[in-house]
């Protein structure tokens, strides 16, 4: 028996979850705050639990250290796509989760893979070649799993999750911000997203769109250990882009967050995609790239770090935090200003 | 000389963004304004796209307080009407596969949009284009339905994939909600509460009519028109040429967009809209009666009409009385340029782009949602 | 966003051409435009389809309606100057000029 709904069933439409429940932006942040999340965060945990919203969670351990646990489930379509697949996304999004939380040594990973009945075992094999490759330059590896397999039908394709553990001794919320704290990107926004938008809905835009895709727990650990104590808040510009990610960091934090769209980088490419259909960069999903907060007297030192590292070569200090406006983002165009708020649903190409 | 088209993005940016020149023009827009000498100024365009460019771009941050841009009904998707969006949705669940552009998809009909029918499981796919809905229906024996919104530059596209050669399969049919824009602005000029003193005309329209279209509406009126193109500084540059008509007092329509816009268009798009299409009264959402403001096929195109090869019965979906919340909505006045989102009690509050009660909250081009999104005019 | 960003023609094919928005491209169908296009012409899209076929000096052409625009208001700013000048001298008045600007 199914429990989803069929056409015909007499059910109110604000009653179902639909497709922009998973976007990432405000309704996803509804349901999660008013259906499934309702009620766990009442039961206290020493730490940083439910109720804080985090990438993770980080429970206290004792002498100073804290366990530092994430977990994700990876749905994306295709299952391949440009600069990466289900398997690489499915390490590098956990991996990423601790460090954004200031845990960058993970000590080990689940994978739990749900297959449906059909499914090439030679594609399988493909994803579990990017899942060793991926841990292998994350310095980490699968611990312990599970299996399953659905009837053809009962699921769409591949669905993997990952659950990543690791201890600190320092925890970065995504909420520390203060007022004149720099924001820094550590490079350009959008490409995972575009690149996926590009072959999911089989638009004819042919040009290099490579996913970012990319564990970057080397690039965090290099960051935090130039400016000690310095960094006040991270996070990553996952599903729902920038816009949410900045969005999160200000209302948390209580400051306000003014951004100079001249020094964020976006690539060409990206770019000229973006404005053919109709979409913002800053909404756009990211799986290889950081928000870092920083105290403005280090904020050179943390660059520095960061453009050093591979996967930190476009770095840039792109705005800075305000005691006005507090919990909201605004965007300096160069010719004005507007307000750069959360998207609310699935970015969806436009008329143009 | 070298072609100014090979320019790299970045470069045509800075010379279509430039700050400088940009300073420059709201400066003479600040004077214009300060010899009017009475506040507030106000012009309305009537195209979503150049609502967009001013609320990304953070224009209404720098123009003078006493220039009111007002944004029109120049948003097709926020126009199309109820019965118009149910009977799309009539025909998705009837198992008809419906291909829209992505805005239409969360449009509320009467009791749902295309996205709850989705929700409960019927086909819809997003397309970009009406060619790309055609090929959907090449690739399967299922009907595809073509929900084709959108003002008269995007029709010239539906009629080009009618007249097509080869033609569209027959699975494929056409739900028509085209509007065409040049009535409405009669009606918003003939409004009683309007103060609109001039036009801001939608360049990619434009490009499709000509400019000269607009001749007889300023002779009627007496109210300039001025088209302009959608990069902030041509936007400023439009506005900038208008406000000096309203200051002159002289009525007339001026072209500031030489590179895409002519006197008489884009003859061979023209033949082809007109041959396929024809114009008739109907309602748009929130404004009443537009004559000739709805775009229908013609009878020799009932072939691939999809409400004549369907028989779609929308009374089924009237089981929900519409929410009291509607009766309250003022999308109509805002669209007509007469209230503002700020306006509006249900703004921000019961009415958001997650809970939207009017259309204009809906569409990316839709006054609320733009300005939800980008924080109208914000002090900033 | 229809920002009419124009798109280089790098192949024709009949009724659809292979046109390159800065590293993106895409078919866009030459049904509705009004003059021939070929390899190197410069297009404005519209929904998947070329509208209109842009001169090569499009940018210089607007640059220099901003310039103009921007000339005749400082012209008209100046004549107003002159007329308040002229205005004041009848009246005894100092010229608005010289009180600094």
């Amino acid at each position: 028996m199914s429990v989803t709904v069929k056409p015909g069933d007499a059910v109110q439409p604000s009653d179902l979850i639909t497709l922009r429940h998973g976007a990432g932006g405000r309704a996803m942040r509804l349901l999660i705050e008013e259906t499934l999340a309702a009620g766990f965060a009442d039961t206290p945990v020493d730490g940083i639990g439910l109720a804080a919203m985090d990438d993770g969670a980080a429970l206290r351990l004792g002498d100073g250290r804290w366990l530092v646990i994430t977990t994700d489930s990876h749905v994306v379509h295709p299952v391949f796509f440009p600069g990466g697949d289900i398997g690489r996304l499915a390490v590098a999004g956990t991996v990423n989760d601790l460090a954004m939380m200031g845990a960058t040594e993970p000590l080990g990973l689940t994978s739990a893979v749900i297959v449906e009945e059909g499914f090439r075992k030679g594609d399988l094999e493909r994803i579990r070649g990017s899942m060793l490759a991926t841990c292998r330059e994350a310095g980490v590896t699968i611990v312990t799993g599970d299996t399953k397999v659905m009837g053809r039908g009962e699921l769409d394709g591949i669905v993997i999750n990952t659950t990543g553990v690791a201890v600190a001794r320092a925890v970065i919320p995504d909420a520390g911000l203060r007022a004149g704290d720099r924001i820094i990107l550590t490079g350009t926004i959008g490409d995972h997203g575009i690149a996926l938008m590009a072959r999911r809905h089989n638009l004819a835009l042919d040009a290099e769109l490579r996913s970012d895709v990319a564990p970057i727990n080397g690039l965090i650990r290099a960051a935090l250990a130039a400016a000690p104590g310095a960094v006040t808040a991270m996070k990553d510009p996952t599903r729902g882009g920038a816009a949410s990610a900045l969005h999160e960091m200000a209302a948390k934090s209580g400051v306000g967050i003014v951004i100079h769209e001249a020094r964020v980088p976006v690539s060409a490419v990206v770019r000229a995609a973006a404005e053919m259909l109709g979409l913002d960069p800053f909404h756009i999903a990211n799986e290889g790239k950081a928000l870092i907060g920083v105290r403005p007297d280090a904020a050179d030192a943390v660059l520095a770090a960061l453009r050093a590292h591979p996967y930190g070569r476009d770095a840039a200090v792109i705005g800075a935090c305000t005691a006005e406006h507090a919990g909201k983002v605004i965007l300096d165009t160069g010719l004005g200003r507007r307000i750069l708020a959360e998207p609310d649903g699935e970015p969806l190409p436009r008329i143009c | 000389m070298a072609s100014d088209l090979a320019l790299s993005a970045a470069e045509r940016e800075l010379k279509f963004r430039d700050p400088a020149k940009a300073r420059a023009l709201t400066g003479a827009l600040e004077r214009l304004c300060r010899d009017i000498g009475r506040e507030p100024v106000s012009v309305m365009h009537v195209c979503g796209s150049h609502e967009q460019s001013i609320a990304k771009y953070g224009l209404r941050a720098i123009l003078p307080r006493a220039l009111n841009v007002i944004m029109g009904p120049g948003c097709p998707v926020c126009v199309t009407d109820v019965p118009e969006v149910d009977e799309a949705v009539v025909l998705a669940e009837d198992g008809v596969r419906i291909a829209t552009y992505g805005d239409m998809l969360k449009v509320p009909g009467t009791s749902k949009s295309l996205a709850d029918a989705q929700a409960a499981g019927a086909q819809i796919d997003v397309v970009y284009s009406a060619a790309q809905a055609v090929e959907l229906a090449r690739d399967t024996t299922a009907p595809v339905c073509f929900f084709a919104s959108g003002f008269e530059t995007t029709a010239v596209a539906t009629a080009a994939v009618v007249l097509a050669d080869p033609p569209p399969p027959p699975n494929f049919s056409i739900l028509s909600a085209h509007k065409y824009i040049p009535p409405v602005m009669e009606i918003v000029a003939e409004m009683p509460g309007t103060r609109v003193e001039g036009f801001l005309a939608a360049g990619h329209a434009a490009t499709i009519t000509g400019w000269r279209i607009f001749e007889r509406f300023v002779e009627r009126h007496r109210i300039p028109v001025v088209v302009a193109g959608f990069e902030p500084l041509d936007i400023l540059a439009g506005l900038v040429k208008l406000v000096e008509l309203v200051r002159d007092g002289t009525p007339r329509v001026e072209n500031m967009y030489p590179r895409c816009v002519t006197p008489d268009g884009n003859r061979n798009a023209q033949r082809q809209l007109w041959r396929v299409f024809r114009t008739t009264g109907g309602r748009w959402r929130g404004i009443a009666h537009v004559p000739n403001g709805n775009l229908r096929l013609r009878d020799e195109f009932a072939w691939i009409d999809a409400r004549r090869r369907f028989a779609i019965d929308v009374r089924r979906l009237w089981t929900h009385a519409p929410s009291a919340l509607t009766q309250v909505c003022i999308c109509g006045d805002i669209m007509a340029g007469i209230a503002s989102p700020h306006g509006c009690p249900l703004f921000g509050k019961e009415c958001t782009p997650d809970t939207p009660v009017g259309a204009c909250m809906v569409s990316s081009e839709g006054t609320c949602k733009i300005w939800h999104q980008y924080g109208g005019h914000p002090d900033l | 966003m229809c920002l009419g960003v124009p798109g280089r023609v790098v192949a024709v094919h009949g009724r659809s051409a292979t046109v390159d928005f800065w590293g993106v491209r895409r078919e866009t169908r030459l049904d509705v435009i009004d003059e021939p296009v070929q390899p190197g012409d410069y297009i404005l899209n519209h929904v998947g389809f070329a509208i209109r076929k842009i001169p090569a000096a499009e940018i210089a052409e607007t640059l220099a309606l901003y310039e103009q625009l921007l000339r005749e208001a400082e012209g008209d700013m100046m004549a107003a100057d002159v007329r308040t000048e002229i205005a004041a001298a009848h009246d005894g008045a100092p010229p608005e000029g010289s009180r600094g600007v």
